[in-house]
């Protein structure tokens, strides 16, 4: 069998995957849906750091290390920012009054 | 590490990206999802290093990449979510093409045979012109969002449209395949030159694809550039027969294709007309013999006792909300209300906002907490007995001439809004919306407008709220 045959195997199955895990996100966080996307892309970086560590010419390298720059921007700049968003998701706190303070055991020196 | 071992561990990140988009069914599991994520990217990351000669220049790229993220991510404003997410679509586009580039140059370092086989030849043309296509498309969405339309007309945010713009963009798509074909088909001395032709095309093309939309349709434009960027990630993964690539690149652009579907299904419009641009044009209001209707317009003291007064309030937020930078005074007004026993929950629709979801992600901000935001089908029903609809700077997502056939507009989902008791309305103008549809909710019996920025005149609420 053709490696390609192999990849186009893995290739639709992925998208189906894709297809019903996405249609499950909840609307409101669809913002950072799009920015752990843009981190996941950036899984790319695994091509760039073969050519910047793998090609014997220096076109190679210097070709693979801008891209495993450009990549990295996303990963780290992806992944945080949506952790930053993500952070803000909150739910309502329930009122501060007196009946939680007394739940709270006494502390103890 | 041994083949299979490499092949094992590439299957468990791509497992985690899985987990990690699972993840974001619910705020609750939402950051565990995205730390799966971050582990399946370091996993990713650590297997391809230990299968390399030589690692330095390649740390060297992640280290400088991963200052300008760090300081990115924490710099940007949540307004400005949709000029980074435009940007970082550019930087995978970009990535590919060099990734490219690099195959082409030296097949041998990803284990490729040389010459190149054909398959792989036609797999690196998709990947490498999706990926030109993302990145200089990403970069026009990037000036459009950013507001550089001073700088060059190509970022203006209305459509720019040229006669015959359909049969030239044909055309170069014709002549990029072609180009396309002739590196799959070229003998290994001569598979630069159409490789190189193919390329430019491409980057033209993503220019011309994205110029004719206009600011309207832009969270259509920033998912589809979202799809693409994660084709352009697989389309690079089957030319190195790495299934990981496939599969990551596979789930975003699912990803982004279902976010155009709907984004163009909240905004009533076919995905093609949003493509061939043109939308959104400064046209102008459409009928002009409404103008001389009269509308109730109110003080924001009147409005905060109508608010003070009720037992329920939806607050319908549009783009003017964040464009005024109001929902932290929207927040305190909000729980003001609260105190005083009223009912306020928030009604976001689907384009609210400049990409899928920002709005929530601005309410989020302020601090708004979640359960008290709702999607539009989940809140429909409620307007009809709420005593308040309190509509701040939204205008075609709550026009009811959506209801009636024949109207520019008709069909396209909307908050019903008009079903409250009473229905206030802070705007700053009586401006058209995007869709340059005149909205009769604002001539309404039981419409009051308040005219105003949105921040002061909620200011000037809460204030009156005392």
């Amino acid at each position: 069998m053709d490696s390609t045959i192999t990849n186009l195997t893995v290739f639709v199955l992925a998208i189906f995957v894709g297809y019903h895990v996405v249609w499950n996100v909840t609307p409101a966080l669809h913002t950072p849906l799009m920015s752990v996307t843009n981190a996941i892309s950036s899984v790319i970086i695994v091509g760039a750091i073969l050519a910047s560590g793998s090609t014997k010419s220096g076109v190679g390298v210097l070709l693979g290390t801008i891209a495993v720059a450009l990549a990295s921007v996303n990963t780290f700049g992806g992944f945080l920012v949506s952790l930053r968003m993500l952070e803000m998701f909150k739910r309502k706190e329930p009122e501060p009054g007196p009946r939680t303070i007394k739940q709270q055991p006494p502390t103890v020196h | 590490m041994t083949a299979n071992e490499v092949a094992l561990s590439y299957l468990a990140a791509s497992v985690l990206f899985i987990l990690a988009l699972r993840g974001l069914s619910h705020p609750r599991t939402a950051r565990r999802g995205n730390l799966l994520g971050m582990v399946g990217m370091a996993l990713a990351i650590a297997t391809t290093f230990a299968i390399t000669n030589r690692i330095d220049m390649a740390r060297l790229g992640i280290g400088i990449g991963a200052v300008v993220g760090l300081i990115v991510s924490r710099r940007v404003q949540m307004t400005q979510m949709p000029e980074l997410v435009a940007a970082m679509h550019s930087l995978v586009g970009l990535a590919a093409v060099l990734i490219a580039f690099a195959v082409v140059n030296d097949p041998s370092a990803f284990t490729l045979d040389v010459p190149i086989p054909r398959g792989n030849r036609l797999e690196l043309f998709v990947g490498t012109s999706i990926g030109a296509i993302t990145f200089s498309g990403s970069v026009i969405a990037f000036g459009k969002l950013a507001g550089l339309g001073k700088y060059s007309r190509l970022f203006s945010s209305a459509p720019v449209v040229f006669k015959g713009q359909h049969i030239v963009n044909l055309l170069m798509a014709l002549a990029m395949i072609a180009a396309g074909l002739g590196f799959v088909a070229s003998p290994p001395e001569g598979e630069w030159t159409p490789f190189v032709v193919m390329t430019a095309i491409a980057f033209v093309l993503g220019v011309l694809t994205i110029i004719p939309i206009g600011g309207a349709d832009m969270p259509v434009v920033i998912s589809m550039l979202n799809s693409y960027s994660g084709w352009a990630a697989a389309g690079i993964g089957f030319s190195l027969n790495n299934s990981m690539l496939i599969i990551a690149g596979s789930l975003v652009g699912s990803s982004g294709a279902i976010l155009s579907y709907i984004m163009c299904r909240a905004m009533n419009r076919s995905f093609f007309s949003v493509i061939l641009g043109g939308f959104g044009g400064a046209e102008g209001a459409v009928a002009s013999g409404v103008q001389q209707k009269a509308v109730k317009s109110g003080s924001a003291e009147d409005v905060a006792f109508l608010l003070g007064n009720a037992d329920s309030v939806i607050i319908v937020p549009g783009y003017g909300l964040a464009v005024g930078r109001a929902q932290h005074a929207t927040k305190e007004m909000a729980d003001k209300l609260t105190k005083k026993g009223v009912n306020v929950r928030y009604a976001i629709h689907p384009v609210a906002g400049r990409m899928p979801g920002h709005m929530n992600v601005l309410l989020a901000e302020a601090e708004v907490p979640y359960d008290q935001v709702f999607e539009m089908e989940d809140i429909n029903a409620d307007f009809g007995s709420a005593d308040i609809a309190f509509v701040l700077g939204a205008n075609d997502v709550v026009n009811p001439l959506a209801e009636q056939p024949g109207s520019p507009i008709y069909g396209m989902p909307i908050l019903e809004a008009h079903k409250a008791h009473t229905v206030v309305v802070n705007k700053r103008s009586m401006a058209a919306g995007y869709a340059g549809v005149d909205n009769p909710l604002f001539y309404m019996d039981k419409t009051m407008m308040v005219f105003g920025d949105a921040k002061k005149v909620i200011e000037e609420i809460v204030k009156a709220l005392d």
